[in-house]
């Protein structure tokens, strides 16, 4: 058996029963890597369950700095006989598999192909604690100590990150540290360490990752810290996976930054809304009497804030979501994630709707733009998407360091005060003076005599007065196109590398491929692989909507463009095929809906298969044969 | 009633204590129909705001869907209204209360409005305790799709076509006591010696006060069966007078000792009532809704000050929010700035 080897380029898994406690044995796993400044990405793949089912967390490691989901496991961790035979079948050939053998394997579910280590981690657990709590939860620190000898895991890190997370409790830190040398030693005497696949600090790292000083964290926190650079006041929620955290994390800063020093009172507030119309309504509210203002929420919330959306975007009010997209429809797999809200978050609400939507793609663009989008928001007045998902939002992610321009003032938009009011020369809520489709608004309380107006989701004038005219209506509906045009140039532009040079190029096509959000990271990734087979792909991704006038371009300019997206439907295929130009048939879905975050190999084998390249014919041939 | 509304004033009209006429807190004509109860309730309304003397600017009238929900563009024409979704009023009043907590915030809205689509929000709001006034423009049926019973039609009452209402109504004002509203009233658009005053006290109030009045629909609803008429209102009303005496004003008025109780509100202003017989008390909760219900047992509107709690703890208060209201505050108070993200960034490393 060939073993499989890699320093530094491996994908480990581990299989455990969810409410154990292993989700942070886990974590510990994964920061002790990103501690040694070797670059990782680990991803809980959970149920909609707190206690008993079946629970994955995927480690990869990537001295290239790649962080999306490669495909396929090296690494097999596997302490759920619920799961024990799929688990065992998933290791790719040469692969690892370590278990627990207090209980015998069943002899048929051994392999030959693989390296089996059998570790007793119960029957030690038991011997070594009595609190029967601790037997359960330090199990999962056992097999991290055993790995630590297998892949060479620096010990020193382990036990700096136990410090860091149990500080001041010290019996916890011994018990745990304890546990560690347990597994270690026990690897160490029975098993060859350090395994043909290991870490090595500072070898063969891509030079990115080595001068860099990346930060480990989730879309979800930074989202939340970017509301609150971004100056939000206001936040309004309902409990939802894998959204909740967001608010979670918004008040967890708050309280940290945001409480008057003089009276200890709140420069904030959060209410725990009765649903998400809700939640959605007191964001509208908020943002009418011009405080910042944010939900955070997930498909099935998207669907119950539509209306309020809808008359968001008529009434021309700022609101801010931040949608952590999951696998709908209705409650889907609601801790699996996807890229499937894209249509229904677009043109959200009856009638005709558009709104503004930003992609981010890592933790520090979470960041970025959920304080842009309030400013977004106010400039516009209007709705503004932030499309995160769970892989992003939930998990840990090595991302570059948050940064912050001190230099930058909050844009409120086009709000007169009452010297404003006192000046302008004829003013009306929705008359176009700038001709850029956005008009001047007032808040509440300004001014005694001017500036007051009544907010409607019905028809009304350019003064505000209802109005069923259908000269009036027409008017006002093709200002809020053209104010979406002007969008356009307020939105991320997407972003776009210089074309890859390759050795022997095999085709004659001008290829491009389309992507955003948590695509993106495999899609480079795939784009790299096939670069390297003799097929230069052109890549870009997509960071708001509306389109910038270069995504036309980028696709007039290729003969195919491949549009890589989460979702069964090709759901921003189908977007841009509404709102660009484009013949259909040029663009081609490489889609991935089954909840787990897609691939860089499914993404490679969904274009070679297109293309007809001749790795994708030897795997037909293969295929066939078998 | 008349399409255009005359834009003369008499010259001489009396002037409130902050300067502004009664005309000032004027709206847009009514386009609701001749002799809707409604349009009282619009002029109670303006009345009273007149009178507390209130600038116009620093109110805000918030509103769902409905003819109900029309109303705040007849009133208080300097004020910002926001006629929002249906039944969805009292989260946009959350959101618009929470930042600029210095307006005066009154919602209208009606039985459709509140009772059905809207009941979800609206018991929330009521736990909440907003510091609002709520007014719920009570006729039992859905004017603008032409007279359907709502929720708080009466078992037993008649529509228009013939239809008896098979349902129990939902009685807005007992709910709204059970869910712990600090202020709770009734009236009748046609009282407006009693309306008025309730008004003022509402607005008055710290928290959230709650005024169900009944205003009859005089197309769908007004008719012999329906127990939402004007003439079946005015024979079973059983009324509660209230005077309302602002803080700043002397009372001049003498009152029987015997026979009236003073409330003081959070803001110094009296509320003063006439005991009814069985001797009236506002602080009791339970004895307010067992006379609420005695008198709908004996098929009679019982309106008034049901129950007031001045020094509940108002959702601000709740939320320990900062005096400053958050639409007021800049970068600085709300920016933490890159140092601080500095040291954030040292935390996930």
């Amino acid at each position: 058996m060939k073993q499989i080897e890699g320093v530094n380029d491996f994908v480990v898994k581990f299989a455990n029963v969810n409410g154990t406690g292993s989700a942070s044995a886990n974590h510990l796993f994964a920061k002790a890597i990103f501690r040694m400044g070797i670059p990782v990405s680990p991803r809980n793949i959970f149920p909609s369950n707190i206690q008993g089912l079946p629970t994955w967390y995927e480690v990869r490691v990537s001295k290239n700095g790649y962080l999306g989901r490669r495909g396929g496991v090296d690494f097999m961790v596997c302490v759920n006989p619920q799961s024990m035979e799929k688990d065992i079948a998933a290791v790719a050939p040469g692969g690892y598999f370590l278990y627990d053998n207090t209980k015998p394997l069943a002899p048929h579910m051994k392999r030959d192909d693989i390296t089996m280590f059998g570790i007793p981690l119960t029957e030690m657990c038991m011997r070594e604690y009595a609190n029967p709590r601790l037997q359960q939860l330090l199990k999962n620190v056992v097999y991290v100590g055993a790995m630590a000898a297998l892949i060479d895991i620096d010990f020193r890190v382990l036990k700096d990150l136990l410090n860091d997370q149990f500080k001041g409790k010290e019996k916890l830190i011994s018990s745990n540290v304890h546990a560690l040398e347990m597994g270690y030693q026990y690897a160490t005497e029975n098993f060859q360490c350090p395994l043909p696949i290991r870490l090595e600090s500072g070898v063969n790292l891509a030079s990115h990752i080595l001068e860099s000083d990346h930060i480990l964290m989730n879309g979800n926190t930074a989202a939340a810290l970017g509301a609150i650079y971004g100056g939000a006041t206001v936040a309004a929620w309902y409990p939802i996976t894998p959204s909740t955290s967001v608010v979670d994390a918004f008040a967890k800063y708050a309280e940290r930054m945001r409480i008057d020093a003089g009276t200890g009172k709140k420069n904030f507030a959060i209410v725990q809304a009765e649903d998400e119309l809700s939640a959605m309504g007191m964001v509208v509210g908020a943002g009418w009497n011009g405080a910042r203002a944010f939900t955070a929420t997930s498909g099935p919330g998207l669907s119950l804030m539509s209306e309020f959306l809808g008359l968001a975007y008529f009434a021309e009010l700022p609101v801010v979501l931040i949608n952590v997209q999951r696998s709908g429809p209705s409650t889907g797999m609601p801790t699996r994630s996807q890229q499937s809200d894209v249509l229904a978050a677009a043109y959200a609400s009856h009638g005709d709707t558009k709104h503004v939507l930003l992609f981010p793609a890592t933790p520090s663009e979470c960041f970025e733009m959920s304080a842009q989008s309030f400013d977004l928001a106010e400039q516009l007045q209007t709705p503004v998407i932030l499309m995160t998902d769970l892989d992003l939002g939930m998990n840990d992610w090595m991302s570059p360091p948050l940064e912050w321009d001190d230099n930058k003032e909050l844009n409120r938009g086009k709000v007169l005060d009452a010297e404003g009011l006192d000046t302008a020369e004829k003013w009306g809520r929705y008359l176009d003076v700038d001709g850029d489709g956005i008009c001047y608004r007032t808040l509440p309380g300004t001014h005694p005599s001017k500036g007051a107006f009544f907010t409607r989701g019905s028809s009304k004038n350019e003064f505000a007065v209802y109005s069923e005219s259908g000269e009036d209506y027409v008017q006002n509906v093709d200002r809020l196109l053209r104010k979406f045009e002007t969008a356009k140039g307020y939105v991320p532009q997407p972003k776009t590398h210089p074309p890859i040079e390759v050795k022997r190029r095999k085709t004659k096509l001008k290829i491009g491929a389309l992507f955003f959000g948590t695509s993106a990271s495999p899609a480079y990734e795939a784009v790299e692989m096939l670069a390297d087979e003799g097929y230069p792909i052109d890549t870009m991704r997509i960071r708001a909507f509306p389109f910038h006038n270069e995504v036309d371009q980028f696709i007039h300019d290729h003969d195919v463009v491949f549009v890589i997206e989460q979702n069964r439907d090709g759901q921003m295929r189908q977007l841009i095929m509404n709102e660009c130009q484009i013949a259909p048939d040029k663009l081609k879905s490489v889609l991935n809906y089954s909840g787990t975050p897609i691939t860089a190999r499914h993404i490679a084998g969904k274009i070679r298969e297109t293309i007809g390249t001749k790795k994708a014919k030897v795997v037909a041939l293969k295929r066939e044969k078998a | 009633m008349s399409y255009v509304k005359p834009k003369f004033r008499h010259p001489n009209l009396p002037t409130n204590r902050r300067g502004y006429t009664v005309a000032d807190y004027d709206g847009a004509i009514s386009t609701l129909c001749a002799g809707c109860g409604h349009d009282s309730i619009s002029a109670a309304i303006r009345n009273a705001c007149f009178k507390s003397a209130i600038e116009p600017h620093r109110i805000a009238k918030v509103s769902g869907i409905g003819c109900s929900s029309k109303m705040p563009t007849y009133f208080l024409g300097k004020s910002h209204g926001f006629n929002s979704v249906h039944g969805r009023m009292p989260s946009v009043a959350t959101g618009a209360s929470l930042a600029n907590r210095d307006l005066t915030y009154i919602g209208v809205s009606g039985d459709g409005d509140t009772a059905s689509i809207g009941m979800g929000q609206f018991v929330h709001l009521v736990r909440r305790n907003l510091n609002m006034t709520y007014i719920v423009a009570n006729n039992g049926c859905y004017g603008l799709t032409k007279g359907q019973d709502s929720a708080t039609a009466d078992i037993g009452s008649i529509a228009k076509g013939g239809a008896v209402n098979p349902f129990e109504g939902i009685d807005l004002a007992s709910l709204a006591l059970l869910q712990g509203a600090s202020f709770v009233a009734r009236s009748f658009s046609g009282d407006k010696g009693q309306l008025e005053p309730l008004i003022r006290a509402a607005m008055a109030h710290k928290g959230f006060a709650f005024i169900d009045v009944v205003s009859p629909c005089v197309t769908f609803n007004n008719h012999a069966g329906s127990t939402k008429s004007y003439a079946e209102t005015r024979e079973h009303l059983a009324p509660m007078p209230v005077d309302f005496v602002p803080m700043r004003d002397e009372i001049t008025t003498t009152y029987d000792p015997g026979t009236t109780q003073a409330v003081t509100l959070h803001d110094g202003s009296v509320i003063h009532l006439q005991k009814a017989a069985n001797g009236v008390k506002t602080d009791d909760r339970t004895a307010a809704l067992l006379r609420m219900q005695e008198a709908r047992d004996e098929g009679n509107i019982l309106t008034g000050l049901m129950f007031l709690d001045p020094n509940q703890a108002d959702l601000n208060q709740v939320l320990n929010l900062a005096t400053t209201p958050l639409n007021k505050l800049g970068k600085d108070e709300l920016c933490p700035g890159s140092k601080v993200l500095k040291s954030i960034n040292e935390g996930l490393r």
